[in-house]
Parts: structure tokens; sequence; C-alpha cells
């Protein structure tokens, strides 16, 4: 079984967030690491290869050369091997680009599955998985909860408002895993030391027979034109708990016609 | 030397603050106020290989040199944690591979590096040995079938509850002619899990969250292979010992220095008072600045340390100066954190009452830092001796 991870570098998720008035964008000068969520979708590959079926995890990054160190960290929480597409002319990259970037990583190695957090803490996109899945014309799966492997058959429980879906799919699929399908272990001392001796692999556009015109600034189909900050929330109740809170949470939920 | 982190240093450090995320300001409050051991945390060193990071690859633990090691304990401290509860279990095994035999360094190490036995009890001091080691009092007597029979009294016996291994100093012999001063304490490996009720323990409760306790130990029998090294030799092991702990405890302090600088000088870029930052004003600017001045110079010491000894080199000198200066240096933070937190300082939900609480043993523990001075004064500087 062969599953791939998608992971992403991004700003230190504890700093605070600062946008660069003159281009719109995130500032990305500070500390930068793993995103978060990503951990979630290495320990779940994780899982299945201790559960018995054999598997290469590599992790796959698209991104600056500097991130090297975030593969690390990807290869040091469980993965075996990685791919790197590092170049210039990567910079600038939308959704569109990048998912093209990714689409083109995955297409030379035959991966059964490709798994990736449900988000990235720095744009909260959410929709990289779905992006990638449709220029696979692979299936796909948001919000996995959990995931079960039968043969060649997944079978993900899926997270919705009214309770859990259960969908089946063939493999080759795509996978977004929500951070509630598990607890990441922390990478060990061992694991971090003997991650740069695992296989990576750093590509160029070019080696990875990618068009720079179809990445980068001129792939992109977004612009920020401008960012303000969302509207406030209207009229709010603050109730301090002095042991009648919750006979006041309930009259305001009356009241309100939540509960009747 | 250089001065910038190796890659692989970097990634260490990166883990262990990692690792720290998950065991927040709450996490550490909630256990101060129980004056509870942090087991979790520890558990979760364990697992991830932290503590047998210097155990030699061999016996399967992370082989990591002095230097590396210590940016594990820096990172922990620097993070708002405390490896005040584990550090022990890094260091006490080195007294084991040292001077242990093949059969005891087989048996212990490997579980050690593991995590399934924990070596972290450290039984020196007395109610009338502290600085003065050598006036203990606690005996061990051979006994016809080669089994030591041991009787006496510690004190600061720390993490004892939470160790399955305890390694204790005592007398097994008094210096005859014209034999060393120091000649007559032997070390040994005690298996708490079989001593019983010949050890009887009795908590201390103390200004910080640090579980140690004050033992007495009435005809504790113990095999013959429990002796580490050779009779009469101990303190020389016990000396042997203390640069690689000094450093460590340098380290410990580097990091807590750097997470009260931190967190000063945040808190008085944020702070409004007259209509300004409180961090404009010098009298709270300058000495947070001074504090990190002497972290950072501290920490240059402890690196130098950790250096020499790495290379197999002496570095008394060092690492005790290291261990001087880095405490100090913790502590001039801790107080220039507190002042700038004005009574906000005193809050425990800002953590920085409970840092300098821990932070401050370290001018005491494990060693004076007076006992410092005078060993720098009289076997360095060649002055008149006061012990
Ligand atoms: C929380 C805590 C944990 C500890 N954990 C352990 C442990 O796990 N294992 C263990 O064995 N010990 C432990 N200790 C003991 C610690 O190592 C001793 O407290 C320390 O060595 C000082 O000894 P003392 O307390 O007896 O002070 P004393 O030796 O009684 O000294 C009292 C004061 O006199 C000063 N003084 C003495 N002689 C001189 C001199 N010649 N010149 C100048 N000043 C001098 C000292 O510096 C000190 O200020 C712990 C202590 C504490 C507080």
């Amino acid at each position: 079984m062969k599953i791939a991870i998608c992971v992403k570098e991004v700003p230190d998720p504890t700093a605070e967030k600062r946008i660069d008035p003159g281009t719109n964008r995130l500032v990305r000068t500070g500390e930068n690491t793993l995103n978060p969520y990503d951990r979630h979708a290495i320990e779940e590959a994780v899982r299945i290869k201790e559960s018995g079926v054999e598997t290469e995890i590599s992790i796959v990054l698209v991104g600056p050369a500097s991130a090297a160190r975030t593969v690390d960290k990807a290869l040091a929480q469980g993965g075996d091997r990685s791919v790197h597409l590092a170049d210039d002319g990567l910079a600038d990259s939308d959704i569109l680009a990048t998912s093209r970037a990714l689409a083109a990583l995955l297409e030379r190695d035959a991966y059964d599955l490709v798994l990736f957090g449900q988000q990235a803490s720095d744009a909260e996109c959410y929709v990289m998985a779905a992006a990638v899945a449709e220029r696979l014309d692979r299936p796909c799966v948001s919000q996995a909860a959990s995931l079960t492997l039968d043969g060649s058959t997944l079978r993900v429980k899926r997270q919705v408002e009214t309770g859990y879906d259960t969908v089946e799919m063939p493999l080759p699929a795509v996978v977004s895993v929500s951070d509630a399908i598990n607890e990441p272990r922390y990478p060990s001392l061992p694991a971090i030391m003997g991650a740069k001796r695992k296989p990576h692999e750093v590509l160029s556009l070019a080696d990875a027979g990618i068009d720079p015109d179809t990445v980068g600034g001129a792939g992109s189909r977004t612009t920020v034109r401008g960012l303000s900050k969302p509207a406030g929330r209207g009229a709010s109740v603050r109730i301090e708990d002095d042991g009648t809170a919750a006979e006041k949470i309930l009259a305001f939920l009356v009241e309100n016609k939540v509960v009747v | 030397m250089a001065f910038d982190l190796t890659e692989e240093q970097d990634a260490i450090r990166a883990g262990v603050a990692d690792l720290c995320k998950g065991f927040d300001g709450e996490y550490w409050r909630q256990l101060d106020r129980d004056q509870a051991y942090p087991e979790a945390f520890v558990s979760a060193l364990t697992e991830g290989g932290w503590l047998g990071a210097l155990v030699p690859e061999e016996y399967g633990g992370g082989g990591l040199t002095l230097a590396d090691g210590s940016l594990i304990l820096e990172e922990i401290n620097h993070q708002g944690c405390n490896a005040g509860a584990c550090h022990a279990q890094m260091y006490t095994m080195g007294t084991v591979l040292k001077h242990g035999s093949a059969a005891q360094k087989d048996r212990y190490l490997p579980a050690i590096a593991s995590g399934a036995l924990r070596l972290q009890a450290f039984g020196v001091t007395e109610p009338d040995a502290g600085s003065n080691t050598l006036a203990l009092r606690t005996r061990a007597d051979r006994q016809a079938d080669g089994t030591w029979l041991v009787n006496g009294q510690k004190i600061w016996t720390s993490r004892f509850a939470h160790s399955d291994l305890m390694l204790l100093l005592a007398r097994t012999g008094t210096p005859g002619e014209g034999q060393k001063r120091w000649w007559g304490l032997s070390t040994f490996l005690v298996d708490l899990r079989e001593a019983g009720a010949t050890i009887e323990a009795r908590p201390i409760r103390t200004m910080m969250n640090h579980a140690t306790v004050e033992l007495f130990i009435n005809d504790l029998v113990l095999p013959a292979d429990a002796l580490v090294g050779e009779e009469g030799l101990g303190f020389r092991y016990i000396l042997d010992g203390m640069n690689a702990e000094r450093i460590l405890i340098a380290a410990e302090c580097v990091g807590d220095g750097r997470w009260f600088v931190e967190k000063a000088s945040a808190y008085a870029t944020q702070r409004e008072v007259f209509g300004r930052p409180i961090g404009a004003n010098q009298g709270v600017q300058f000495p947070i600045a001074r504090a990190h001045a002497a972290v950072e110079a501290a920490d240059l010491m402890r690196r130098k340390a950790a250096a020499l000894f790495d290379a197999g080199q002496p570095c008394g000198p060092e690492a005790n100066m290291a261990k001087l200066l880095a405490s100090e240096a913790s502590w001039q933070a801790a107080n220039a954190c507190l002042d700038t937190h004005g009574g906000f300082g005193f809050a425990e939900e800002y953590d920085v009452e409970r840092k300098f609480r821990e932070t401050r043993l370290y001018m005491t523990a494990p060693v004076n830092n007076n006992l410092i001075l005078a060993y720098l004064g009289q076997n360095v500087l060649d002055m008149p001796r006061s012990y």
C-alpha cells in the first residue's frame, strides 16, 4: 500500500498572524513549521501501517527550499520518504496552481491513498484535497473521522451535522481527515534523529515535468484585492457564574425560543 | 567553537518544544496546587526517548552528546515546563555507565534507556551532611554472606517515590593512615521495588512542587552486586558525575532565563500605564535587557563546558562556573519578570510566580553557589581553604 500525505509549511500557528499591507499576503518570515492538521493525516497513515498492512508513507510538499526542516518534521512524525517540489517559480501560487503542482507530483507515483489534513492553519481554505482529487479524477471524502481499509475498499466515517455518514469507495482515493480522527503522537528522539537519513527527493519544476506557466503567479487565477475585518458579532449577553448560571442560560434559551 | 545550533540540534529543540506545547500553564498550575507529580509529562518524555538521550546507542539510548542532551532540558524549561521532575533520569545512570560492571550495564542501561526502569533518585544528602558530603553517616556493612546491611538517614531524596532504582552513597569504611580523606564512601544501586519496609519515606513539602522526601533506612539488605565500582571510591564517582549534572542544570537555568525574558518583554510591550507601554520606561526595560545579557553569557559558559566535557577534557571549573552563572542569571531574569508584571506577577495564572519559585532552587541545589565560589577560590585560584 502506498500512501502519500500532502503537507504544508505554515507560519508558527501559536504566533500572531500578520498581513503585509503592501502585498495583502500573510507574513511568512517568522518561524515556520508543519501545518498541525497534517499531523493527523500522518498519524492515520502510521496507524494503517501499524495495523499490519505493508505500507510506504510518502511525504509530499510543495514549498520553498527552506521548508526542508518541515519535511524532516513530517518524516519524524512517521513518513518513510519525501518528495519536495522546491522551485522559485512556485511563488504566489493560489489553490488552483498549487493543486496542479501537487497533482503532478502525485501522478509520478501510483499511490493507493492520498491523505490531507482538514485545513491549513494559515489560509484555512479546507479545499485542497478536493481540488487535487478533481485533477486526479479520484473519489474524495473530506472530514474523515475514521478510516477502515478492507482490501481495496476504503470505508470512511465522515462527521456531519446530524451524525455520521459512512462512505465506501474504491482505492485509489483522496481523503482529508478531521482533527478528531486521532491524537497524533509526538515524534520521538530516535525518529527525529533518523529523519535526515530517510530518502529525500527534491525536485524542480523541470524535474517534475511541470510547465512553469501553469503554476506560481502565472498559473493562478485569484488575487487578493482587499482585506477587511469580519463584522462584529451581534449583541451578546455575558453570564457570570454566581451559582445561578444554568438557570440564566435556560431562561435565555427559552426566551429566544431555542428550547421550548 | 560554533555558535549556531546545528540542524540536528534545532530539530531536537523543536521536537521538545512540540511535546511541551501539550503541557500548558494550566497543567502545571494544577499540579502545583496539588503538589502532584507530572506523570503524564514524564511519560510522554520517556516514550519519546528523551530521557534516555544520554545512554549510548549500544544500550538502546539516544547516544547524544552532553551538548545536545542539555538542549532537551533547556527547551523544557524554556517552554514553561519543569525539567526538575525528571532530569535525574537523564544523568544518574552516568555512574553505572562509567563505573558499573558489564553485568550491571547490560542489566540496567537498556531498561533505563527505554524508561522501563526509572533511576532518578540519588541519595547523598543527610541531615548533617549537606555541602559537606564527607560527613555522611549512613553505613553499609558487608556481611559474612557478601550482602550489605544498610542503616542511616537521608534527606532531600528527590523523586524517590517515582523511581524504581536509587543510587545511594553510604560509608563502608574510614580512611586509614596515608589514605585520602574522601576514601571510605561507596555507591550502591538500590532496587526500591525490593526494599519494602526497610526504607521509610516521609514527604517534605517545599515552596515549589518538587517531589522530595526524607528517608529512614533500617536494616536494608543489598545483594553483593548492588555495589557500583570499587568499594571506598564512591565519593570520586559522585564527583565524576557532577560535571555533567552541573552542565545540565545550567542548561535548565538558561531555559528558565529565556522564558522569563520573553515573558517579561512581551508584557512590557503590551501593558500600558500612563498612556504608554511600560517597556518604554528604562526602569522596566533595562533590568530585562540586563537579565537577557546575563542569560546569554551564562549560555556561552555552559556551551564551553559541554564542549570540553564531550571532548573528554577536564571541565570542572567551566561546569561549575556555568551552573553558578546560569542560576544567577535565571534568578535575575525571574526578578525582572516579576517586577515587570507588577501585581499580576503574583497571580498564579501568569505562571511567573511558579517559575520564580522553581528556578530559585538552582542557586541552592544540587550544590550551593557558595560552595562553587569556594571551589573556584581554593581549587582554581589557590586561595586558603574553607572546606
Ligand atoms: C528541593 C531540593 C531537592 C534536593 N534534591 C536532592 C537529591 O535528590 N539528592 C540529594 O542528595 N540531595 C538533594 N538536595 C540537597 C542539596 O544538595 C543540599 O541542600 C545542598 O547541597 C546544600 O546542603 P545543605 O542544605 O545541607 O546546606 P548546608 O551545607 O547546611 O549549608 C548551609 C549554608 O551554609 C553555606 N556554607 C556551608 N559551608 C560553606 C563554606 N565552606 N563556605 C561558604 N558557605 C558555606 C552553604 O552554602 C549554605 O548557604 C536537595 C535540596 C533541595 C532543597
